[in-house]
């Protein structure tokens, strides 16, 4: 659940998210739920003259299963707390 | 939540995993995705012709063969000439990475 609560700070905020069929989607978060699927909403594709396919999309839902990267601003992520957080959930008796 | 319910009743443009393009009405979808499409079209896609529609009728798409689910704008969608519009198809999701 860690990284669903990660996401959900940074609902608001820019995102790319690179899909594992090489498109890569750039929008602003919208929401994730439990399977780390991602609404986007303003969506640019990258490489527009390659990906016409989805031109007269404003808004999307990208399946969990197909995200490779989700790539975002440095200043997003405080990437010693999170370090912090995953060692502490890893640490955990189950 | 996100989830599809927003889109209920929209066009919507759903890319499968093997890089299929289907545009139809969303009628209904569940936690799994998998989805019900009313009046749903393919897009096919070609580098050295226009797109081709291809009319499918009512579709249930299993959600583990969806990798994305666009709201259209149908407005936009009406000035975009796809006849004209030529493209490679695209790439199915690969699940075995070297």
């Amino acid at each position: 659940m860690l990284f669903y609560s990660f996401f959900n700070t940074l609902i608001g905020h820019s995102v790319t998210v690179e899909l594992k069929n090489d498109l890569t989607i750039s929008g602003k978060l919208v929401s994730v739920d439990q399977f780390l699927n991602i609404k986007l909403n303003d969506i640019k594709v990258l490489d527009q003259q390659k990906y016409p396919h989805m031109d007269s999309v404003k808004s999307c839902f990208i399946r969990g299963s197909v995200v490779r990267y989700v790539s975002l601003s440095k200043d997003l992520v405080d990437t010693a707390l999170l370090q912090d957080a995953t060692r502490r959930e890893a640490q955990q008796p189950k | 939540m996100a989830n599809l319910q927003d889109y209920i009743d929209q066009h919507i443009s759903v890319i499968t995993n093997d890089g299929r393009v289907i545009i139809g009405v969303l009628k209904g979808y569940d936690q799994a995705t998998n989805i019900i499409l009313e009046h749903s079209v393919e897009r096919i896609f070609r580098p050295t012709e226009g797109v081709e529609s291809s009319e499918l009728g009512l579709h249930i798409i299993r959600g583990d063969n969806i990798a994305v689910v666009g709201q259209i704008d149908v407005e936009e969608d009406e000035n975009i000439d796809w006849s004209l519009v030529q493209a490679n198809p695209i790439l199915p999701v690969n699940y075995n990475i070297k």
